[in-house]
Protein backbone atom coordinates (compact mmCIF):
# COMPACT_ATOMS: atom_id res chain seq x y z
CA UNK A 1 0.00 0.00 0.00
CA UNK A 2 1.07 3.48 -1.00
CA UNK A 3 1.91 5.52 2.11
CA UNK A 4 -0.35 8.52 1.60
CA UNK A 5 1.45 10.46 4.62
CA UNK A 6 4.60 12.02 5.88
CA UNK A 7 6.28 9.85 8.16
CA UNK A 8 7.20 11.16 11.88
CA UNK A 9 10.79 12.28 11.36
CA UNK A 10 12.86 12.73 13.35
CA UNK A 11 11.57 9.86 15.81
CA UNK A 12 13.15 11.14 19.01
CA UNK A 13 15.00 9.01 21.53
CA UNK A 14 12.63 9.78 24.38
CA UNK A 15 9.90 9.09 22.42
CA UNK A 16 10.90 5.06 21.54
CA UNK A 17 8.61 3.61 24.07
CA UNK A 18 5.34 5.44 22.33
CA UNK A 19 6.54 4.70 18.85
CA UNK A 20 7.47 0.76 20.37
CA UNK A 21 3.59 0.67 21.58
CA UNK A 22 1.85 1.63 18.57
CA UNK A 23 3.45 -1.26 16.60
CA UNK A 24 2.11 -3.75 19.23
CA UNK A 25 -1.09 -1.79 18.45
CA UNK A 26 -0.79 0.00 22.32
CA UNK A 27 -1.13 3.86 23.01
CA UNK A 28 1.46 4.62 25.68
CA UNK A 29 1.96 7.68 27.67
CA UNK A 30 4.85 9.22 29.78
CA UNK A 31 3.67 9.25 33.11
CA UNK A 32 5.58 10.82 35.80
CA UNK A 33 6.56 8.21 38.68
CA UNK A 34 7.05 11.31 41.04
CA UNK A 35 3.42 12.92 40.80
CA UNK A 36 1.81 10.54 38.80
CA UNK A 37 1.11 13.28 36.18
CA UNK A 38 0.37 11.57 32.57
CA UNK A 39 1.35 14.24 30.11
CA UNK A 40 1.90 14.68 26.28
CA UNK A 41 4.74 14.75 24.56
CA UNK A 42 6.97 12.46 25.52
CA UNK A 43 10.08 14.54 27.90
CA UNK A 44 12.75 13.57 30.17
CA UNK A 45 11.25 15.81 33.03
CA UNK A 46 8.20 16.22 34.05
CA UNK A 47 6.36 18.98 33.08
CA UNK A 48 3.93 19.59 36.41
CA UNK A 49 6.79 18.50 38.97
CA UNK A 50 9.83 19.04 37.09
CA UNK A 51 10.91 15.38 38.37
CA UNK A 52 13.24 13.55 36.06
CA UNK A 53 11.76 9.77 37.09
CA UNK A 54 9.46 9.46 33.81
CA UNK A 55 7.93 5.85 33.18
CA UNK A 56 5.19 4.79 30.82
CA UNK A 57 1.78 3.65 30.95
CA UNK A 58 -0.93 2.55 28.36
CA UNK A 59 -3.50 4.54 27.19
CA UNK A 60 -7.24 2.92 27.26
CA UNK A 61 -6.91 4.57 23.55
CA UNK A 62 -10.97 6.65 24.67
CA UNK A 63 -11.51 10.16 25.16
CA UNK A 64 -12.59 13.44 23.37
CA UNK A 65 -12.66 15.35 19.81
CA UNK A 66 -11.55 18.60 21.79
CA UNK A 67 -11.92 20.39 18.52
CA UNK A 68 -11.41 19.87 15.19
CA UNK A 69 -11.42 21.25 11.10
CA UNK A 70 -12.14 20.04 8.06
CA UNK A 71 -9.02 19.81 5.56
CA UNK A 72 -9.88 20.93 2.05
CA UNK A 73 -6.36 20.67 0.71
CA UNK A 74 -2.78 19.17 1.71
CA UNK A 75 -0.93 21.76 3.18
CA UNK A 76 2.29 18.92 2.48
CA UNK A 77 3.29 17.34 -0.47
CA UNK A 78 3.76 13.86 1.23
CA UNK A 79 0.22 13.61 2.76
CA UNK A 80 -2.57 12.89 0.25
CA UNK A 81 -5.31 11.85 2.18
CA UNK A 82 -8.30 12.67 0.03
CA UNK A 83 -10.05 15.73 0.61
CA UNK A 84 -11.94 16.58 3.03
CA UNK A 85 -10.52 15.32 5.60
CA UNK A 86 -10.60 15.88 9.65
CA UNK A 87 -7.94 17.24 11.31
CA UNK A 88 -8.63 16.56 14.95
CA UNK A 89 -7.45 17.63 18.75
CA UNK A 90 -8.33 14.62 20.87
CA UNK A 91 -8.54 14.97 24.92
CA UNK A 92 -7.95 11.38 26.05
CA UNK A 93 -9.48 9.93 29.26
CA UNK A 94 -6.10 9.63 30.79
CA UNK A 95 -5.84 13.97 30.59
CA UNK A 96 -3.38 14.94 28.13
CA UNK A 97 -4.37 16.51 24.61
CA UNK A 98 -2.61 14.95 21.13
CA UNK A 99 -3.00 15.65 17.91
CA UNK A 100 -4.65 13.20 15.11
CA UNK A 101 -7.34 12.75 12.66
CA UNK A 102 -10.77 11.56 12.83
CA UNK A 103 -11.74 8.97 10.64
CA UNK A 104 -14.54 6.51 9.68
CA UNK A 105 -17.09 9.96 9.66
CA UNK A 106 -18.16 12.16 7.34
CA UNK A 107 -16.34 14.69 6.39
CA UNK A 108 -18.45 17.76 7.49
CA UNK A 109 -18.52 20.79 9.96
CA UNK A 110 -22.74 20.58 10.56
CA UNK A 111 -21.94 16.31 11.66
CA UNK A 112 -19.26 16.49 14.53
CA UNK A 113 -19.51 18.61 17.23
CA UNK A 114 -16.70 18.99 20.05
CA UNK A 115 -16.92 16.84 23.02
CA UNK A 116 -18.51 13.68 21.12
CA UNK A 117 -16.53 10.26 22.55
CA UNK A 118 -13.56 8.61 20.34
CA UNK A 119 -11.56 5.84 20.93
CA UNK A 120 -8.05 5.30 18.48
CA UNK A 121 -7.84 3.40 15.30
CA UNK A 122 -4.24 2.43 15.00
CA UNK A 123 -2.81 2.78 11.23
CA UNK A 124 0.21 0.52 10.37
CA UNK A 125 2.31 2.75 7.66
CA UNK A 126 5.66 0.64 7.54
CA UNK A 127 7.27 -1.94 9.42
CA UNK A 128 8.79 0.82 11.82
CA UNK A 129 5.43 3.41 11.93
CA UNK A 130 1.99 2.95 13.07
CA UNK A 131 0.01 5.93 13.99
CA UNK A 132 -2.94 6.13 16.32
CA UNK A 133 -5.89 7.78 14.45
CA UNK A 134 -9.42 8.61 16.31
CA UNK A 135 -13.14 7.36 14.86
CA UNK A 136 -16.48 8.23 16.99
CA UNK A 137 -16.57 5.79 19.83
CA UNK A 138 -18.92 3.10 19.51
CA UNK A 139 -18.62 2.35 15.78
CA UNK B 1 12.25 46.82 44.68
CA UNK B 2 13.08 47.25 41.00
CA UNK B 3 9.66 49.03 40.11
CA UNK B 4 7.58 48.34 36.87
CA UNK B 5 6.71 52.46 36.43
CA UNK B 6 10.44 53.55 36.19
CA UNK B 7 10.55 51.83 32.50
CA UNK B 8 7.17 54.12 31.58
CA UNK B 9 8.31 56.91 29.48
CA UNK B 10 12.06 56.39 29.37
CA UNK B 11 12.14 56.29 25.28
CA UNK B 12 10.16 56.93 22.54
CA UNK B 13 9.70 56.08 19.00
CA UNK B 14 11.34 58.31 16.67
CA UNK B 15 11.60 56.47 13.38
CA UNK B 16 9.30 54.27 11.72
CA UNK B 17 9.11 52.66 7.64
CA UNK B 18 8.36 49.98 5.42
CA UNK B 19 10.88 48.69 2.47
CA UNK B 20 10.58 50.62 -0.52
CA UNK B 21 8.03 48.23 -1.54
CA UNK B 22 5.50 45.60 -0.55
CA UNK B 23 3.78 42.75 -2.07
CA UNK B 24 5.35 40.55 -4.19
CA UNK B 25 8.73 41.24 -5.23
CA UNK B 26 10.39 38.67 -6.93
CA UNK B 27 13.27 40.88 -7.59
CA UNK B 28 14.40 41.50 -3.75
CA UNK B 29 16.21 39.88 -1.09
CA UNK B 30 15.04 38.99 1.95
CA UNK B 31 17.64 41.07 3.35
CA UNK B 32 17.39 43.64 1.25
CA UNK B 33 14.03 44.26 2.50
CA UNK B 34 15.70 44.26 5.86
CA UNK B 35 18.18 47.04 4.47
CA UNK B 36 15.41 49.08 2.69
CA UNK B 37 13.45 49.43 6.32
CA UNK B 38 15.97 50.24 8.21
CA UNK B 39 17.53 52.74 5.84
CA UNK B 40 14.18 54.59 5.31
CA UNK B 41 13.15 54.72 9.16
CA UNK B 42 16.61 56.36 10.28
CA UNK B 43 16.12 58.69 7.58
CA UNK B 44 12.51 59.40 9.01
CA UNK B 45 13.42 59.63 12.63
CA UNK B 46 16.40 62.12 10.87
CA UNK B 47 19.33 60.44 12.41
CA UNK B 48 22.42 58.63 10.40
CA UNK B 49 23.21 55.26 10.09
CA UNK B 50 26.55 55.45 11.95
CA UNK B 51 23.83 56.90 14.93
CA UNK B 52 22.82 53.20 15.14
CA UNK B 53 24.50 51.28 17.62
CA UNK B 54 21.75 48.63 18.78
CA UNK B 55 20.32 46.33 16.42
CA UNK B 56 17.13 44.40 16.93
CA UNK B 57 15.64 41.86 14.99
CA UNK B 58 13.63 38.25 14.75
CA UNK B 59 13.52 35.57 12.16
CA UNK B 60 15.89 33.64 9.73
CA UNK B 61 18.89 36.41 10.07
CA UNK B 62 20.59 37.42 13.08
CA UNK B 63 20.90 40.83 14.22
CA UNK B 64 25.07 40.10 13.36
CA UNK B 65 23.90 39.70 9.65
CA UNK B 66 21.85 42.53 10.04
CA UNK B 67 24.58 44.85 11.50
CA UNK B 68 26.88 43.59 8.83
CA UNK B 69 24.86 44.14 6.13
CA UNK B 70 23.99 47.80 7.47
CA UNK B 71 27.68 48.40 7.68
CA UNK B 72 27.60 49.03 11.17
CA UNK B 73 29.09 47.52 14.03
CA UNK B 74 26.47 47.68 16.96
CA UNK B 75 27.05 47.23 20.47
CA UNK B 76 23.99 45.46 21.72
CA UNK B 77 21.90 42.98 19.99
CA UNK B 78 18.98 41.15 20.45
CA UNK B 79 17.70 37.88 18.51
CA UNK B 80 14.43 37.07 20.68
CA UNK B 81 12.69 34.83 18.38
CA UNK B 82 9.67 33.99 19.59
CA UNK B 83 7.31 34.28 16.41
CA UNK B 84 5.58 37.01 14.92
CA UNK B 85 5.24 39.35 17.82
CA UNK B 86 9.15 39.14 18.37
CA UNK B 87 8.89 42.82 17.13
CA UNK B 88 7.14 44.09 19.72
CA UNK B 89 8.54 42.32 22.44
CA UNK B 90 11.86 43.89 20.94
CA UNK B 91 10.55 47.48 21.54
CA UNK B 92 10.38 46.82 25.23
CA UNK B 93 13.83 45.14 24.90
CA UNK B 94 15.11 48.07 23.51
CA UNK B 95 13.91 50.63 25.95
CA UNK B 96 15.47 48.44 28.58
CA UNK B 97 18.68 48.63 26.98
CA UNK B 98 18.27 52.01 26.14
CA UNK B 99 17.62 53.15 29.64
CA UNK B 100 20.40 51.51 31.12
CA UNK B 101 22.60 52.98 28.09
CA UNK B 102 23.40 49.84 26.84
CA UNK B 103 23.09 51.30 23.38
CA UNK B 104 21.51 55.14 22.42
CA UNK B 105 19.89 54.23 19.41
CA UNK B 106 18.26 50.99 19.24
CA UNK B 107 16.57 49.57 15.35
CA UNK B 108 14.37 47.03 15.48
CA UNK B 109 14.31 45.38 12.09
CA UNK B 110 12.36 43.14 9.76
CA UNK B 111 12.36 41.86 6.34
CA UNK B 112 10.67 38.59 4.99
CA UNK B 113 10.40 37.65 1.47
CA UNK B 114 7.26 35.38 3.00
CA UNK B 115 5.81 34.96 -0.82
CA UNK B 116 8.42 34.93 -3.21
CA UNK B 117 10.90 33.16 -0.89
CA UNK B 118 14.35 35.08 -2.46
CA UNK B 119 17.39 34.77 0.03
CA UNK B 120 15.44 32.63 2.32
CA UNK B 121 16.62 29.39 3.94
CA UNK B 122 14.61 25.94 4.01
CA UNK B 123 12.33 25.22 7.01
CA UNK B 124 13.53 21.89 8.97
CA UNK B 125 11.53 19.86 10.99
CA UNK B 126 12.26 19.56 14.45
CA UNK B 127 11.06 17.15 16.82
CA UNK B 128 7.79 17.73 17.84
CA UNK B 129 5.54 19.13 14.72
CA UNK B 130 7.92 16.37 12.67
CA UNK B 131 7.00 13.35 14.81
CA UNK B 132 3.63 14.86 16.33
CA UNK B 133 1.62 16.99 13.66
CA UNK B 134 2.97 16.92 10.21
CA UNK B 135 1.89 12.79 10.03
CA UNK B 136 -1.93 13.79 10.44
CA UNK B 137 -1.61 16.78 7.56
CA UNK B 138 -0.99 19.76 10.20
CA UNK B 139 1.13 22.11 9.37
CA UNK B 140 1.18 25.73 8.29
CA UNK B 141 -0.79 27.97 10.64
CA UNK B 142 -4.40 27.60 9.50
CA UNK B 143 -4.15 24.03 10.18
CA UNK B 144 -3.46 25.24 13.88
CA UNK B 145 -5.60 28.13 14.39
CA UNK B 146 -8.20 26.29 13.32
CA UNK B 147 -8.72 24.66 16.26
CA UNK B 148 -8.50 27.62 18.74
CA UNK B 149 -11.27 29.21 16.38
CA UNK B 150 -13.82 25.53 16.15
CA UNK B 151 -13.32 25.29 20.27
CA UNK B 152 -14.36 29.13 20.73
CA UNK B 153 -17.75 28.27 18.75
CA UNK B 154 -18.52 25.35 20.73
CA UNK B 155 -17.81 27.15 24.18
CA UNK B 156 -19.27 30.28 23.06
CA UNK B 157 -21.31 29.83 20.20
CA UNK B 158 -19.65 32.51 18.00
CA UNK B 159 -20.76 31.88 14.19
CA UNK B 160 -18.82 32.12 10.88
CA UNK B 161 -20.87 34.91 10.20
CA UNK B 162 -19.38 36.88 13.40
CA UNK B 163 -15.82 36.26 12.45
CA UNK B 164 -16.18 37.30 8.58
CA UNK B 165 -16.96 40.61 10.11
CA UNK B 166 -13.66 41.22 11.08
CA UNK B 167 -12.63 40.51 7.28
CA UNK B 168 -14.82 42.77 6.36
CA UNK B 169 -14.00 45.83 8.90
CA UNK B 170 -10.46 45.07 8.99
CA UNK B 171 -10.73 45.93 4.95
CA UNK B 172 -12.83 49.12 5.00
CA UNK B 173 -9.74 50.23 6.79
CA UNK B 174 -7.52 49.15 3.74
CA UNK B 175 -9.23 51.15 1.30
CA UNK B 176 -8.59 54.30 3.44
CA UNK B 177 -4.24 52.89 3.39
CA UNK B 178 -3.20 53.24 -0.17
CA UNK B 179 0.30 51.04 1.10
CA UNK B 180 -2.38 48.18 1.43
CA UNK B 181 -2.53 45.44 -0.41
CA UNK B 182 -6.65 44.66 -1.03
CA UNK B 183 -8.30 47.92 -1.24
CA UNK B 184 -11.52 46.74 -2.96
CA UNK B 185 -14.86 46.25 -0.55
CA UNK B 186 -16.09 43.02 0.59
CA UNK B 187 -19.11 41.61 2.79
CA UNK B 188 -19.66 39.02 4.87
CA UNK B 189 -21.57 36.68 2.23
CA UNK B 190 -17.88 37.07 -0.20
CA UNK B 191 -15.91 35.60 2.85
CA UNK B 192 -18.29 33.00 3.95
CA UNK B 193 -18.39 31.97 0.08
CA UNK B 194 -14.69 32.27 -0.63
CA UNK B 195 -12.43 29.70 -1.43
CA UNK B 196 -12.19 27.01 1.56
CA UNK B 197 -9.27 26.42 2.92
CA UNK B 198 -9.31 24.63 6.03
CA UNK B 199 -12.73 24.96 7.82
CA UNK B 200 -13.43 26.95 10.03
CA UNK B 201 -11.46 29.40 7.77
CA UNK B 202 -11.74 30.40 3.56
CA UNK B 203 -9.21 32.09 2.11
CA UNK B 204 -10.65 35.41 3.42
CA UNK B 205 -10.37 34.24 6.89
CA UNK B 206 -7.07 33.92 6.50
CA UNK B 207 -3.77 36.80 5.82
CA UNK B 208 -2.22 37.88 3.26
CA UNK B 209 1.24 36.27 2.33
CA UNK B 210 3.57 39.25 1.16
CA UNK B 211 7.01 39.96 0.46
CA UNK B 212 8.18 43.62 2.69
CA UNK B 213 9.61 44.94 5.24
CA UNK B 214 9.35 47.31 8.26
CA UNK B 215 11.74 49.01 10.91
CA UNK B 216 11.29 51.32 14.24
CA UNK B 217 13.84 53.58 15.57
CA UNK B 218 14.00 54.35 19.79
CA UNK B 219 16.23 56.30 21.46
CA UNK B 220 15.71 57.70 25.14
CA UNK B 221 13.07 60.90 25.78
CA UNK B 222 15.11 63.35 26.12
CA UNK B 223 17.19 62.91 22.80
CA UNK B 224 14.22 61.48 20.83
CA UNK B 225 12.42 65.79 21.94
CA UNK B 226 15.51 67.20 19.06
CA UNK B 227 14.63 64.84 16.22
CA UNK B 228 12.37 65.08 12.97
CA UNK B 229 9.42 63.67 14.46
CA UNK B 230 7.05 63.99 17.35
CA UNK B 231 8.53 61.44 19.70
CA UNK B 232 5.98 58.79 20.36
CA UNK B 233 6.46 57.49 24.31
CA UNK B 234 6.78 53.85 25.06
CA UNK B 235 4.09 54.55 28.10
CA UNK B 236 3.61 50.52 28.94
CA UNK B 237 5.56 47.48 27.96
CA UNK B 238 4.99 43.70 28.55
CA UNK B 239 5.77 40.22 27.00
CA UNK B 240 4.85 36.52 27.81
CA UNK B 241 5.06 32.96 25.99
CA UNK B 242 2.54 29.95 27.30
CA UNK B 243 3.01 27.14 24.92
CA UNK B 244 4.35 26.34 21.55
CA UNK B 245 2.55 23.14 20.37
CA UNK B 246 -0.94 23.65 20.93
CA UNK B 247 -2.13 20.50 22.73
CA UNK B 248 0.32 22.33 25.53
CA UNK B 249 -1.97 25.18 25.56
CA UNK B 250 -4.43 25.35 28.44
CA UNK B 251 -7.72 26.91 27.27
CA UNK B 252 -7.53 27.26 23.47
CA UNK B 253 -10.44 29.98 23.77
CA UNK B 254 -8.15 32.18 26.22
CA UNK B 255 -4.55 33.18 25.80
CA UNK B 256 -2.42 33.37 28.72
CA UNK B 257 0.69 34.84 27.12
CA UNK B 258 -1.54 37.70 25.85
CA UNK B 259 -3.07 38.00 29.28
CA UNK B 260 0.71 37.86 31.15
CA UNK B 261 1.94 40.62 28.52
CA UNK B 262 -1.07 42.84 28.56
CA UNK B 263 -1.02 42.82 32.80
CA UNK B 264 2.09 43.83 32.47
CA UNK B 265 1.79 46.67 29.93
CA UNK B 266 -0.77 48.00 31.48
CA UNK B 267 0.01 48.39 34.85
CA UNK B 268 3.63 49.84 33.64
CA UNK B 269 1.65 52.22 32.12
CA UNK B 270 -0.95 53.20 35.03
CA UNK B 271 -3.77 52.42 32.43
CA UNK B 272 -6.77 50.21 32.33
CA UNK B 273 -8.29 48.33 29.03
CA UNK B 274 -10.97 50.48 28.54
CA UNK B 275 -8.61 53.66 28.20
CA UNK B 276 -7.50 52.96 24.64
CA UNK B 277 -8.65 55.37 21.57
CA UNK B 278 -7.02 52.76 19.02
CA UNK B 279 -5.87 49.53 19.16
CA UNK B 280 -3.51 47.48 16.64
CA UNK B 281 -4.24 43.65 16.95
CA UNK B 282 -2.29 40.59 14.84
CA UNK B 283 -4.98 39.79 12.54
CA UNK B 284 -2.99 36.61 11.07
CA UNK B 285 -6.91 35.15 11.36
CA UNK B 286 -10.17 36.54 11.51
CA UNK B 287 -10.36 34.70 15.10
CA UNK B 288 -7.54 36.44 16.49
CA UNK B 289 -8.13 39.87 17.22
CA UNK B 290 -11.50 39.04 19.14
CA UNK B 291 -9.53 36.36 21.32
CA UNK B 292 -6.73 39.03 21.81
CA UNK B 293 -9.66 41.13 23.12
CA UNK B 294 -10.64 39.17 25.56
CA UNK B 295 -7.68 37.67 26.75
CA UNK B 296 -6.62 41.24 27.00
CA UNK B 297 -9.75 41.92 29.49
CA UNK B 298 -11.06 44.35 26.86
CA UNK B 299 -13.99 42.45 25.95
CA UNK B 300 -15.36 39.71 28.35
CA UNK B 301 -15.27 35.95 27.26
CA UNK B 302 -16.89 35.29 24.06
CA UNK B 303 -18.21 38.92 23.22
CA UNK B 304 -14.73 40.30 21.23
CA UNK B 305 -16.34 39.97 17.97
CA UNK B 306 -19.06 42.32 19.30
CA UNK B 307 -16.83 44.86 19.34
CA UNK B 308 -16.38 44.37 14.88
CA UNK B 309 -20.14 43.32 14.24
CA UNK B 310 -21.40 46.37 16.18
CA UNK B 311 -19.02 48.66 14.23
CA UNK B 312 -17.20 49.99 17.11
CA UNK B 313 -14.16 48.83 15.17
CA UNK B 314 -14.72 50.46 11.54
CA UNK B 315 -13.58 53.97 10.34
CA UNK B 316 -15.84 56.32 12.18
CA UNK B 317 -16.14 53.57 15.18
CA UNK B 318 -15.71 54.63 19.02
CA UNK B 319 -12.60 52.04 19.17
CA UNK B 320 -11.22 51.45 15.76
CA UNK B 321 -8.92 48.49 15.56
CA UNK B 322 -6.26 47.54 12.70
CA UNK B 323 -6.24 50.54 10.92
CA UNK B 324 -3.91 49.85 8.31
CA UNK B 325 -5.77 47.24 7.10
CA UNK B 326 -3.82 44.35 9.14
CA UNK B 327 -2.43 41.21 8.19
CA UNK B 328 -5.70 40.48 6.43
CA UNK B 329 -5.61 43.45 3.51
CA UNK B 330 -2.92 45.71 4.41
CA UNK B 331 0.56 43.32 4.29
CA UNK B 332 1.38 40.25 5.93
CA UNK B 333 4.97 38.17 5.37
CA UNK B 334 4.95 35.83 7.88
CA UNK B 335 6.25 37.82 11.02
CA UNK B 336 3.58 40.62 10.74
CA UNK B 337 4.73 42.54 14.44
CA UNK B 338 6.80 45.41 13.00
CA UNK B 339 3.71 46.58 10.90
CA UNK B 340 1.13 47.06 13.89
CA UNK B 341 3.77 49.42 15.54
CA UNK B 342 4.34 51.37 12.62
CA UNK B 343 0.64 52.42 12.26
CA UNK B 344 0.39 53.06 15.73
CA UNK B 345 3.03 55.60 15.81
CA UNK B 346 1.77 57.18 12.44
CA UNK B 347 -1.35 57.36 13.68
CA UNK B 348 0.05 58.86 17.22
CA UNK B 349 1.68 61.95 14.88
CA UNK B 350 -0.96 62.48 13.57
CA UNK B 351 0.13 61.25 9.60
CA UNK B 352 -2.47 59.02 9.04
CA UNK B 353 -4.61 61.19 6.27
CA UNK B 354 -7.71 59.33 5.52
CA UNK B 355 -7.85 56.75 7.96
CA UNK B 356 -6.26 59.70 10.89
CA UNK B 357 -8.20 58.61 14.06
CA UNK B 358 -9.37 61.81 15.31
CA UNK B 359 -7.62 63.31 18.56
CA UNK B 360 -5.90 60.37 19.56
CA UNK B 361 -3.53 60.16 22.36
CA UNK B 362 -3.31 56.52 23.58
CA UNK B 363 -2.75 53.65 21.38
CA UNK B 364 -2.85 49.46 22.08
CA UNK B 365 -0.33 47.30 20.04
CA UNK B 366 -1.00 43.62 21.04
CA UNK B 367 0.62 40.81 19.06
CA UNK B 368 0.77 36.98 19.44
CA UNK B 369 3.91 34.49 18.35
CA UNK B 370 2.88 31.10 16.79
CA UNK B 371 -0.79 29.96 17.79
CA UNK B 372 -1.31 32.99 20.50
CA UNK B 373 1.57 30.81 22.10
CA UNK B 374 3.78 33.93 22.32
CA UNK B 375 2.48 37.63 23.27
CA UNK B 376 3.86 41.29 23.16
CA UNK B 377 1.83 44.34 24.35
CA UNK B 378 2.87 48.29 24.13
CA UNK B 379 0.74 50.92 25.70
CA UNK B 380 2.28 54.04 22.78
CA UNK B 381 1.07 57.82 23.73
CA UNK B 382 2.21 61.17 22.26
CA UNK B 383 2.51 62.30 25.37
CA UNK B 384 4.80 61.42 28.41
ZN1 LIG C 1 5.61 14.97 38.16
Amino acid sequence: MEIDRPLPNPMTPEAKPYWDGLREQKLMLPRCNACGHVFWYPRVACPKCHARDIGWVQSKGRGTLHSFEIGHQSFNKAFKVPVPYVLAMVELAEGPRMLSNLINVEPDPKKLKCDIPVEVVFQKLTDEVTLPLFQPAGR
Amino acid sequence: MPNLRDLSSVACIVGVDESDEMGTLPHKSQLSLHVEAVTNAVRDAGLKMSDVDGIFTAGQHSPATIGEALGITPRYVDGTTVGGCSFIIMVGHAVAALHHGLCDVAVISHGESGRSQVGVSPRRDTAIPGQYEAPYGFGPAPTMFGLITTRHMHQYGTTLEQWAQVAVSTRKWAALNPKALRREPITVDDVLKARPVVWPFTVLNICLVTDAGGAVVLTRADRARDLAKKPVYVRGLGEGTEHVSLTQMKDLTFSEATRISGDKAFRMAGVGPSDFQHIMLYDAFTSGPPIMLESLGIAKRGEGVRFFEEGRSTPGGSLPINTNGGGLSYTHTGMYGIFPIIEAARQLRGECGARQVPNLRTSLVNGMGGMLSAAGTLVLSNER
